[in-house]
């Protein structure tokens, strides 16, 4: 605002259309910035994503096809859609807990609390997978208890859930803290002081406000879990047919030197990456909407008439 | 915002308690599972594998390539947002929604595309190597590698900053004859200074625990090329849990350590720099204060 | 979630019915055999259901020998282990006490019902004119092989050289241990497994050589493109005896020990024998091995005891940690 009144002071014209020109770049920088930044991402995005698919298509369309109905090949997306589909609505249900927890309330050691929460994401997948062997394996601590009751934990399918939800652990939470903490607590408070329950709250209220930010947490959560490959790899077994994932099958299938099925296969979750982004872009494009109307953040008409 | 008004919300036993549980159920206790195991071995012994020169040459290549390319992310980053932010030209909503491919491409596929490119006969590797540059089984493989795996953490971070920005004060800046490299590196660069910084952390910490993609373009020569990870998995494959153990706890340490670095540093800039567009910023700006004054 | 909950209950009933008549068997095995076992299994599945009348279904996983030993230690439960090196099922016994200790010696020769030996693969028209182990150390060839530390294969590799060098020099080691240092100066890459060592080799068109199981590269030049290729057998090589058994704790536990033991020893029979030459293993049959004859290069083989003893007195001098292999790699 100062700046504006200042420059309305000054009054001047000249000055004005003066500081449009400094505040932005010659045509010849501009380009020059927009090509280089063109070329990294050329080097570094676009060429592996084309590897992928030449690759993938380079014996034809049917070729690529019939890389998906091979039964290993089958097997392998169904547990990968398995594994995502319990590691993240868990992973979704932890990071709303812990984001209202650590958003909504002062408590000591929270820093520390951030920090652990985050550490998954940091941890090497080779680190991660071994957690579990050493925790559940046949040597491990809980090993000789859980061989005595026939549980089987690694090298089953419920060992590649757990690797998946350690890889993915943060992935909501990360997403939900900030927002929340922008968010404030003013609206949930009217809403208390004028009789409604903390679940009615919640839904009402707390939802409404963070369901993009949520979305979004989701959606790479999503992705990562199904295409994790270090921590999983370690805790599978290898097993055909049984407790191979996608990434898994697409390294035995390049080990198998059929490399056109190989990126066929990767090529499934390129394009679940792609389509990842593509849901992304929407879900931000239609939450910057949301906030740009006149009210986004107070408390808008429909919420004032549930209060009512 | 002080604590008494925070405390009439409810919930806060219940998802405290819950977050305590399935944290510990998930991580802790399976991380606490690879201390014990490490405290097996005596405290000589510990300090024997960790110092030992191959794993004293692993960290060198882990933490100085992780360090280069959070380096090269901190900079491409940086300018992509801008570009992303600031121009407009045709493409631009691919670029943008592009950048997040490395956090959703599996790490193995990469490390297989990536070598494919950039190996000798590759598409890019080809070139590089007619002018003597070898790419791929080489450090410089790995800097490629984990350069991809962090490339959207700095583009991530600084775009939201640069967007809220005001544009006034650098209005300001330019109006009171500041030319546009001034404006940029005493107006622009402190504000996201502490955003980029965060995004470069990030990109650093992810790269350093990095498998699947660098061990397909590293080429592993022990004492050259062979990342820290990969270093665990050998130990493994000799069956020697309690090596790997011990390396793998070095790693913990230091990721933790790393992520604690973040959310301090995460939290102070918070505290000193509120996040642009409000007008907390401009009062809280001390470096333009005389130049308001001046005007 | 509607999906997820159908599909966990598709699951749990295909288990149920599955576990009803079915026998199933786990076979953790190495890379360099998914093709073997795949014919193997089918041919077993035959045999039993002829001489049992029971189904048996055979689940196969694959992945470095020591990777593999790893998993059984840890806990994947297998019915049997066919693995690279005899070594790797030591550890299996020594560790988890899964397995008798005298294991080898349950089996027809050493438990080692095929064997293969380490040969070369060089582009076409061996244009460095690569002809024995001696070339390799010759200064600017360029050999791919994997990292003996993380690869069955690799040890192979290693040992076929060691060999050579040891018996060239009439037995003296630090003549050897030069050799083997000159060799590994010229490996550019050291792929964690055997098929990533040819994945270079053949894709990326790394170095001027290959060292590789016979019965890879065999099956590969099939498979990768003869005209890219030539196949160079060196003067004397090692014999890779690559070991089986059964692992007894696990077998008993699932019951399923007299058709696990079957499916070892059904190894050893004609048919059993001639699938793997079929594959490129070298048969112990003779009769198998006389019909198979011209498939597999002439070369004077030596074998692991004649140049150092034992799998636990190899790993010790050469592959465990501060080992010659590491020495190697020491900075001068």
């Amino acid at each position: 605002m100062a700046a504006s009144i200042s420059l309305h002071l000054i009054g001047s014209a000249q000055l004005a259309a003066r500081a449009r020109v400094a505040t932005s770049e010659s045509r010849l920088v501009r380009w020059t910035l927009i090509f280089v930044a063109f070329l990294f991402l050329v080097f570094f995005l676009f060429m592996p994503l084309a590897i992928v698919f030449t690759s993938a298509l380079s014996k034809g369309l049917s070729t690529y096809f019939a890389a998906f109905r091979e039964p290993d090949a089958l097997s392998a997306i169904r547990l990968t859609l398995l594994a995502a589909g319990i590691a993240v609505p868990l992973n979704l249900i932890f990071g709303i807990a812990a984001s209202w927890a650590i958003a909504k309330f002062d408590f000591l050691g929270k820093s520390l609390l951030v920090t652990l929460i985050d550490l998954p994401f940091s941890v090497s997948p080779v680190v991660s997978g071994l957690i579990y062997v050493l925790l559940f394996g046949l040597q491990g601590l809980l090993g000789p208890w859980l061989a005595a009751h026939d549980i089987k934990i690694i090298f089953a399918v419920p060992g590649i859930v757990l690797a998946t939800i350690f890889v993915t652990f943060p992935f909501v939470a990360r997403e939900l803290i900030p927002l929340i903490q922008a968010q404030g607590i003013e609206e949930e408070e009217a809403a208390l002081t004028l009789g409604a329950s903390g679940w009615q709250t919640f839904w009402r209220v707390t939802l409404p406000n963070i369901k993009w930010g949520l979305l979004y947490g989701v959606i790479l959560c999503n992705a990562r879990a199904m295409g994790e490959f270090g921590a999983v790899s370690v805790v599978s077994g290898h097993i055909r047919g049984r407790t191979n994932t996608m990434p898994l099958h697409i390294e035995i299938l390049y080990n198998e030197y059929q490399f056109q099925a190989a990126f066929a296969v990767a090529s499934l979750l390129a394009l679940l990456a792609l389509v990842t982004l593509i849901a992304k872009s929407a879900v931000e494009w239609k939450a910057k909407q949301e906030n740009s109307q006149p009210h986004g953040r107070d408390l808008t008409p429909d919420h004032q008439g549930f209060l009512l | 915002m002080t604590f008494k008004q925070r405390s009439i919300l409810p919930g806060f036993g219940l998802t405290l308690g819950f977050t305590l549980t399935y944290l510990s159920l998930i991580v802790l206790i399976p991380l606490s599972a690879t201390f014990l195991k490490a405290s097996s071995l005596s405290w000589a012994a510990f300090w024997h594998i960790v110092t030992s020169p191959r794993a004293l040459a692993s960290y060198r290549l882990t933490f100085g390539a992780s360090l280069i390319a959070a380096l090269i992310n901190l900079f491409f980053g940086m300018l992509l947002a801008w570009v992303l932010v600031r121009y407009n030209f045709p493409g631009k909503k691919i670029f943008d929604s592009m950048v997040d491919l490395p956090f959703a491409l599996p790490t193995a596929v990469a490390g297989i595309a990536l070598t494919t490119i950039y190996s000798t006969h590759g598409w890019v590797g080809r070139y590089l190597d007619s002018i003597g540059i070898k790419a791929a089984y080489s450090p410089l493989g790995v800097v490629i590698a984990l350069t991809f795996i962090g490339l959207p953490f700095v583009v991530r971070t600084v775009q939201p900053v640069l967007e809220d920005l005001d544009k006034e004060m650098e209005e300001a800046a330019a109006s009171l004859g500041a030319n546009r490299w001034q404006t940029f590196s005493r107006v622009i660069l402190p504000s996201v200074a502490p955003a980029a910084l965060t995004g470069f952390t990030m990109a650093f910490a992810r790269a350093i625990g990095e498998y699947g993609s660098v061990v397909f373009i590293s080429g592993n020569m022990p004492m050259k090329t062979e990342i820290t990870p990969l270093l665990i998995i050998t130990k493994l494959e000799q069956y020697d849990y309690a090596g790997a153990t011990a390396i793998a706890v070095v790693m913990l340490v230091f990721s933790f350590t790393m992520l604690l670095a973040i959310n301090l540093l995460q939290k102070w800039s918070s505290r000193h720099h509120h996040s642009g567009g409000t007008p907390e910023v401009v009062e809280g700006e001390a470096l333009h204060a005389p130049v308001y004054a001046e005007a | 979630m509607k999906r997820v909950s159908l599909m966990l209950a598709l699951l749990f009933a295909l288990s149920l019915s599955s576990a009803a008549q079915n026998v199933t068997l786990l076979n953790v095995s190495y890379d360099p055999t998914r093709e073997l076992y795949q014919d193997y299994n089918a041919a077993f599945a035959r045999y039993w259901k002829a001489k049992s009348g029971q189904t048996v279904n055979i689940q196969q996983s694959h992945g470095g020998s020591s990777k593999q030993a790893r998993a059984v230690i840890d806990g994947l439960e297998a019915d049997v282990v066919t693995l690279a090196l005899a070594y790797d099922i030591d550890a299996i016994s020594e560790r988890a006490h899964l397995l008798p200790a005298n294991w080898q010696s349950r089996l027809p020769n050493n438990s080692s019902p095929y064997t293969s030996t380490i040969i070369f693969l060089v582009r076409k028209g061996n244009p460095k004119q690569i002809k024995d182990w001696d070339d390799l150390v010759r200064p600017g060839i360029a050999i791919i092989t994997p990292n003996p530390k993380t690869s069955g294969g690799a040890r192979w590799n290693y040992l076929g050289a060691w060999g050579y060098a040891f018996k060239k020099n009439g037995g003296d080691e630090n003549k050897a241990k030069e050799f083997m240092s000159k060799l590994y100066k010229n490996v550019p890459v050291l792929d964690s497994g055997a098929r990533g060592a040819t994945t270079t080799f053949v894709e990326r068109g790394m170095g001027d050589v290959l060292i590789a199981w016979e019965n890879e590269v065999l099956l590969g030049a099939k498979d990768l493109g003869q005209d890219k290729f030539d196949i160079v057998v060196p003067s004397i090589s090692i014999l890779c005896e690559p070991t089986v058994s059964l692992v007894d704790k696990v077998a008993d536990k699932k019951g399923t020990r007299a058709v696990a033991q079957a499916y070892l020893e059904y190894l050893y029979s004609p048919e059993g024998q001639e699938i793997a030459a079929k594959r490129y293993y070298r048969p112990r049959s003779e009769a198998v091995a006389r019909k198979y004859g011209n498939q597999f290069p002439k070369v004077k083989l030596f074998t692991l005891a004649e140049i150092i003893g034992d799998w636990q007195k190899t790993n010790k001098i050469h592959f465990a940690d501060g080992g010659l292999f590491d020495q190697i790699y020491q900075p001068q």
